[in-house]
């Protein structure tokens, strides 16, 4: 408990100073209003029920493109790393896709989508998939052959060992490739509201800056904060459980 | 004698192919029979192409040229009928003891009870009672040999392919692993192929010691290394030490060998 007070006690120190900032007015208030007239707002923009409604919405972008970038990424790495057909059919594009900032095609995504949820569920997806596709591919390659012909002597068939073996030996980097997605998908989801949306997080901060009112602007990019470490820790927590064998 | 022959080698000859670099001859014409619940050491320096044969045998290496045969059949794949034990273990890392011997037992014709039981039968018999969900990582490595070993023999393969099983282990670990593989194969007869290039575990554990030469792999001379009780107080027995010393002479010239072709 201490500990985990302590863990977090620079953040209560910035907090303050936030505040006092605010209050001293060594900064201007309008650049950056005191840290209680943005938890007053916050209170005000939840029973308004605007952060709610503009929240589930941008959620289920989230998490509709980041479970498609994780189950289709997932299993397209993997299967790069089983067919070397696939594998050269696919490695350029790949490789070409990769460095590309992704946040370059939301006016691609919105061309072909429009400014409705199907434009950002598609942006986080294409931006998330690459990671995964990268982890999954690299640990199934990394698969260890003596594992492989030690399930084959016992009997398994391709299916199996690709479900028994290829797949656990590419868990570890796997995961860390959904990770580096997870936090991908909130810098996705914000900033392609924030251009082309009417709904959502990023609408919500746009439309607030816009208007002035700066103590809710920051109430929604510090929920959104929140959201994203909350998202990272409890897939932290998960990631530990499911690698529990690691040494 | 040929027809009891259960492992037949006949003119093997294998070329390893790396991705990069040049081809190597590792086999050249390996002619052996394996008599059914013999105990055979291969025996020979590193890189002599002993371990190549144990996988040609298990099948997971095709054979190009020559036949083996395993109960009369061409070997074409790796299958439950021989069970291989490497040197690194090979434990699926991901899963506890309990779940790792269960595994060979999933595809045999067995109800859930029976393999339960016969998944702890084993691992019971290797002493590893107490620790079936514990994962590999957690195990010293005469632990992890032990279930490894568990494993194989849960699924009751004829023949027990062995690469250097206790080549990882410390000095201690290793002679008990011995004395304790010795006693399960009394146990449950089995044919043992076991890579070794320690002279005295190839005498200590076979029936017949196969000398192999050095690259390309030739089967130099095979040598009877029957004794009658087998046993730790052999080791120093004046026949054994023998045994070694006439083996020893056989190896050297090959390990001197080895060492003159890995020199730079």
């Amino acid at each position: 408990m201490t500990r985990a007070a302590l863990r977090y006690l620079p953040l209560l120190i910035l907090a303050v100073a936030w505040e006092a900032a605010a209050r001293l007015n060594i900064v201007s208030a309008l650049a950056l209003p005191p840290l209680s007239h943005v938890a007053a707002a916050w209170v005000d923009l939840v029973r308004d029920g605007d952060l709610i409604d503009n929240g589930l919405t941008s959620l289920y972008r989230l998490i509709a493109g980041f479970l498609l970038a994780v189950g289709v990424g997932g299993a397209l790495g993997l299967a790069m790393a089983s067919w070397r057909w696939l594998d050269a059919a696919l490695r350029p594009l790949v490789e070409l896709f990769y460095p590309l900032p992704k946040s370059a095609l939301i006016p691609v995504t919105v061309l072909w989508l429009g400014f409705g949820d199907g434009s950002k569920i598609l942006l986080i997806f294409l931006g998330c998939m690459i990671p995964v596709t990268i982890g999954a591919y690299n640990g199934a390659r990394g698969s260890d052959h003596v594992l492989v012909w030690s399930a084959r002597s016992m009997g398994a068939g391709r299916v199996r060992l690709l479900w028994d073996v290829v797949m656990p030996s590419a868990l570890p980097e796997l995961l860390n490739g959904v990770r580096t997605a997870l936090a991908l998908s909130f810098i996705l989801l914000v900033s392609s509201e924030l251009i082309s949306s009417q709904r959502g997080f990023g609408y919500l901060i746009g439309y607030l800056g816009d208007n002035g009112s700066y103590a809710g602007m920051f109430a929604v990019v510090l929920t959104v904060a929140f959201l994203g470490f909350a998202a990272d820790r409890l897939y932290q927590i998960l990631m530990r459980w499911f690698l529990r064998w690691c040494e | 004698m040929d027809d009891q022959a259960q492992i037949v080698i006949d003119g093997v000859t294998h070329t390893y192919r790396p991705a990069h670099g040049r081809a190597v001859l590792a086999l050249s014409d390996v002619s052996l029979e394996v008599r059914a619940r013999e105990f055979l050491a291969l025996l020979g320096p590193s890189g002599c192409g002993k371990s190549t044969l144990l996988y040609l045998v298990g099948g997971f290496l095709p054979t190009e040229v020559g036949r083996i045969l395993v109960e009369g059949r061409p070997v074409s794949a790796p299958g439950p009928d021989r069970g291989i034990v490497f040197q690194h273990f090979a434990l699926f890392p991901w899963k506890t003891v309990r779940a790792n011997v269960l595994y060979g037992l999933e595809r045999q014709p067995l109800s859930r009870p029976e393999r339960e039981q016969r998944a702890q039968a084993f691992i019971d018999l290797v002493g590893l009672g107490g620790f079936e969900e514990s994962y590999p990582s957690q195990l010293s490595g005469g632990m992890r040999q032990r279930t490894a070993l568990a494993r194989t023999l849960a699924f009751d393969p004829s023949i027990l392919l062995m690469d250097e099983p206790f080549g990882a282990l410390d000095a201690q670990t290793r002679a008990l692993m011995q004395t304790e593989l010795l006693g399960i194969w009394r146990r449950t007869p089995k044919t043992v192929i076991f890579v070794t290039h320690d002279v005295q575990e190839a005498v200590y554990l076979a029936d017949r010691v196969a000398v192999m030469s050095t690259r390309p792999g030739r089967i130099k001379t095979i040598v009877d290394t029957r004794f009658g009780d087998r046993n730790p107080s052999i080791l120093r027995s004046k026949q054994f030490v023998e045994k070694v010393d006439e083996i020893w002479d056989l190896v050297r010239v090959e390990a001197i060998k080895a060492q003159e072709d890995t020199a730079p």
